[in-house]
């Protein structure tokens, strides 16, 4: 009797091997290291970025505990965080010569110092929130109704070259609210125009508005159209603040789109709120000029008298451009930037979408320029950047332009990223802010930890001494329970942070309850005069049905919290629902097979489960 | 050790009118805290900026108010927390000021006002989103109180489910209620305890539920009371065991958790204190007010017609 079959052990001590082997991580904690990453979305990180780091450290004498390239870029560890900062200077300066034009991000970041074979196995440490490591966390919110009426007023500008292109006469285009009214004289005019608008504008739906002499057409975003506008917008924007955040040198930031229309920025271990601010509002422009191409005058900027009215630019590839100052077209024009392939020669293509009034400034320019070169620039901070200087061959009208030429399908993707995420698609609000300082990231790790340890030691030290063997057995069961959990919690690199051990603490505090059962089940069996073997069986039989509806209730308030939870909540919900289960598993499982091992297949004449008080045999009690 | 040496079941059921006064009572104080004085809701809920800062020294807080309000800063709140070192200034929302800078801006005042500050902690919450996190946190409780009804509905009897809830809202009213008399701040992880109790107080009725099932389908004979008391009686141990090993952690937490985890601790000390009162002494009452009786457990054996004792048929 209460005999395990082997595989039960089996299981049990794989699973407390799995959750050792997973915790382990915790314990090695993290060692400093600097990241180097690209800045810029067109240039990759690659085998020669880490020579160049190893060889830049090697020349100074920097002692390194080891040098990987991993898809974020190189990662260097180092001994200590004085050696880190050294590091980091010397990579700064190795990598960006030009301190005022950044192609590469170094940044601070901790690595996990397990041993590398922890770490091929997927063990890593716990990820801790910013309220244990300190940092910023942010949500923005993207405002729909601006990037709505944006999208509108530029459609309104379509449809009214559309009519005059296909020589409907109107009495007026003009945008209400969120809807465009287009007024007409006659029916017949109606008519025409609302073939004409349904074969070339297939995201508006149209109402005929209006009698007599008062003839409207109302035309509407259909509820598609406008998901995906939004959907565009959020992605928009947050490409553009991936771009942004880059520069800060963040080793880990997190971008995530929470809810239809709101953007989560966290930035753990930034502590410069306002400088962080201010890159995440800045904006960027696109700007399209012409190259000066008169003969002797590059030369002569090279030689440094750079020509009146122009200035000196390096292209993509390394060649020097002149590039006349007056801005031809801005990047408020531009709707889209997609990559693709040229129709007739199948390069890689960037295919942009201007709005009317840009196309019609794109075809003048195009027109008086034949055969000249016209350069795409990216502004940022009041600095340009030429993203590319194609040569016009014809009069390009319509709003569609095509860069194409010695372009790779990857400098297409990201050119066209780069256009698209120039310029924020919709204004962004912050509606909250949370900065937590580091030296207050530690001491909340601390606080944490203090009441765990405190109350699973008075814990331990009641339960032995009340059930004695039992005890130290449920005791040791909670003890698993831990280690599952965060073994768990490692595996699955839930965010910790300070509500979450709040939550193993209760949880612990919860868990032994499952233990208390069973114990005092066994005690009641042992009293109504159960044989010992009998009663462990029934103890923790009897005890299992109780153990489960109660879990159950505690998992449906953990779930509701889990769904409805935002920030702290979430992060507590997470642990508690996590915890749960680990602890039905510990609790009954973990101990049974202790008990079994401990009381199982032999013949036992009493149980160390502390003193078992019969009514009637006690007579020290006085009546 | 045995710290339970009960003879015979303790009558519980026989003062039951005396707890469900003492529970109404409590529980209509509560309400009448909750509605005159409200909540003291933090500014997660009701949007704001909190700033939270350290000085090497003690220091003065009427200079940071004076400053502050040269500032043209209105309706702040400057405290300590914790130690005289740490400041807790509070901001309400306001239209006209650009909200998302104002951390920077009262650090500048600080820093010109009562310098030596270190910048701790920022909060800042718009309004939307404190709206929203207040809808959240009903939606939970809601969510919460119909999934606990439905499942022990199905395990139990309607009437258990029913005084289950009605018990352990009764201890969620009493939490707020505290909150309210003491105006001690409500904040999204005491919601978080808030909600945690409910789901914790549950399990406790659960517990003697459990019992009071399997006594009716074994023993025999014994008065609706009688079975209750019974129940209540030989659960106490563990339930006793049991509150007290959680509550040591809550109490560690207390102790050790520092201010974040304070009031979230405390919400759950109160919520066990109650939710031992309550699962035995407010639902078990209940269940017998709504009538249980052996007949809801224990199925009529279906009787076949032409059968006889033994129940065969020829």
């Amino acid at each position: 009797m209460n005999r395990y079959p082997l595989w039960k052990y089996i299981t049990v001590v794989v699973a407390l091997l799995i959750g050792f082997i997973y915790t382990l991580p915790n314990f090695f904690g993290e060692s400093p290291a600097v990241q180097v990453s690209s800045a810029k979305a067109t240039l990759k990180v690659d085998t020669k970025t880490l020579d160049l780091a190893e060889s830049t450290l090697k020349a100074a004498g920097v002692e390194t505990s080891g040098l990987f390239l991993d898809a974020n870029g190189v990662k260097v560890r180092l001994k200590d965080t004085d050696t880190q900062l050294k590091a980091k200077d010397l990579l700064e300066k190795a990598f960006n010569p030009d301190p005022a034009d950044p192609h590469y991000v170094v940044a601070l970041n901790l690595l996990s110092s397990s041993p590398k074979w922890l770490t091929d196995m997927g063990a890593l440490p716990m990820y801790l929130g910013l309220d244990l490591r300190g940092g910023v966390h942010f949500m923005l919110q993207v405002d729909m109704k601006g990037a709505l009426t944006k999208r509108l007023d530029a459609v309104s500008a379509d449809l009214r070259s559309l009519l005059r292109d296909k020589s409907v006469r109107h009495g007026g285009v003009n945008r209400e609210g969120e809807r465009i009214s287009i007024r007409f004289r006659d029916e017949e005019t109606r008519g025409k125009a609302r073939i004409v608008l349904e074969d070339n504008q297939p995201d508006l739906a149209l109402v005929e508005q209006g009698d007599g002499s008062d003839l409207r057409l109302i035309a509407t975003l259909k509820p598609t159209a406008i998901l995906k506008l939004q959907e565009s917008a959020i992605k928009q924007n947050m490409g553009t603040l991936h771009n942004r955040i880059n520069e800060l040198g963040v080793a880990e930031p997190v971008i995530a789109q929470q809810g239809a229309d709101r953007i989560v920025v966290q930035l753990p271990g930034v502590q410069d709120t306002a400088k962080a601010k201010d890159i995440l509002g800045r904006t960027a422009t696109l700007e399209i000029r012409m190259v000066d191409d008169t003969p002797g005058s590059l030369e002569a900027a090279l030689a440094g008298q750079v020509p009146f009215g122009t200035e000196l630019y390096i292209e993509r590839g390394g060649r020097p451009l002149l590039v006349k100052k007056q801005v031809m077209l801005t990047g408020d024009r531009l709707t889209d930037a997609q990559p693709g392939f040229d129709n007739q020669t199948q390069e890689p293509a960037v295919h942009l979408s201007l709005d009317s009034a840009g196309s019609r400034i794109f075809k003048d320019i195009t027109r008086e320029n034949v055969g000249k070169r016209m350069a795409i620039l990216l502004i940022e901070k009041g600095k340009g950047e030429v993203v590319t200087a194609p040569v016009i061959r014809t009069e390009i009208g319509g709003g569609r332009v095509q860069i194409s030429g010695s372009m790779s399908t990857v400098e297409a993707n990201d050119t066209a990223l780069l256009l698209r995420a120039g310029s924020l698609a919709a204004p962004m609000e912050i509606v909250e802010e949370r900065t937590i300082g580091p030296s207050l990231g530690a001491e909340n790790i601390k606080k944490g930890f203090d009441s765990t340890i405190w109350g699973f030691a008075t814990i331990a030290v009641f339960m032995t001494a009340y059930y004695l063997l039992f005890g130290l057995i449920s005791v040791t069961a909670l003890a698993a329970n831990l280690l599952f959990l965060v073994a768990l919690l490692s595996m699955l690199q839930a965010t910790l942070t300070l509500p979450g051990i709040a939550a193993i603490a209760l949880t612990l505090g919860m868990a032994i309850d499952a233990n208390v059962l069973i114990n005092e089940r066994i005690r009641d069996e042992l009293r109504n005069g159960a044989p010992p073997q009998t009663a462990i069986h029934t103890g923790y039989d009897r005890a299992f049905d109780t153990i489960l509806d109660s879990n159950i209730t505690t998992l449906i308030a953990g779930i509701a919290l889990l769904i409805f939870g935002s920030g702290p909540v979430r992060g507590f919900a997470v642990v508690h629902c996590l915890g749960i289960l680990t602890s039905l598993f510990s609790a009954v499982v973990v101990s049974r097979a202790l008990v079994n091992l401990v009381y199982g297949g032999r013949k036992v004449k009493s149980l160390s489960i502390g003193q078992v008080w019969k009514p009637g045999v006690d007579t020290a009690v006085p009546k | 050790m045995e710290f339970f040496r009960i003879k015979k079941d303790i009558p519980f059921m026989r003062h039951a009118l005396v707890f469900n006064v003492i529970s109404l009572i409590t529980f209509l104080l509560a309400v009448f805290f909750l509605a005159t004085r409200g909540l003291h809701l933090s500014v997660e809920f009701t949007g704001g900026t909190l700033i939270e800062v350290n000085y090497s020294q003690a220091t003065d807080l009427g200079k940071i108010r004076e400053g502050l309000g040269k500032a043209g800063y209105t309706d702040i709140t400057v405290q300590n927390f914790g130690s005289s070192r740490d400041v807790m200034i509070r901001l309400p929302l306001k239209a006209e000021q650009n909200s998302a800078k104002i951390g920077e801006a009262v650090m500048g005042v600080l820093d010109a006002e009562a310098p030596g500050a270190s910048l701790r902690r920022v909060e800042f919450v718009g309004p939307q989103v404190g709206r929203e996190l207040a809808e959240n946190g009903a939606l939970a409780l809601l969510l919460v109180i119909i999934g606990i009804v439905i499942y022990l509905a199905m395990r139990f009897e309607w009437r258990f489910s029913v005084s289950a809830i009605v018990a352990n809202l009764h201890d969620v009213i009493i939490i707020l209620g505290f909150f309210a008399f003491f105006q001690w701040e409500f904040s999204l992880s005491v919601l978080a305890a808030v909600l945690a109790v409910l789901g914790y107080s549950v399990n406790e009725s659960v517990v003697v539920f459990d019992r009071v099932r399997e006594t009716f389908r074994k023993v025999r004979g014994l008065t609706t009371p009688q079975i209750l008391d019974h129940a209540i009686t030989s659960t106490i141990s563990r339930t006793v065991i049991t509150h007290g090993s959680t509550q040591v952690m809550v109490l560690s937490m207390l102790i050790f958790g520092g201010e974040t985890l304070y009031y979230f601790s405390l919400a759950l000390t109160i919520g066990i204190c109650f939710g031992i009162y309550s699962s035995v002494l407010v639902a078990s009452p209940l269940v017998m007010w709504l009538g249980v009786s052996r007949e809801h457990f224990v199925k009529p054996k279906k009787q076949i017609e032409g059968a006889n004792e033994d129940g065969a048929v020829v």
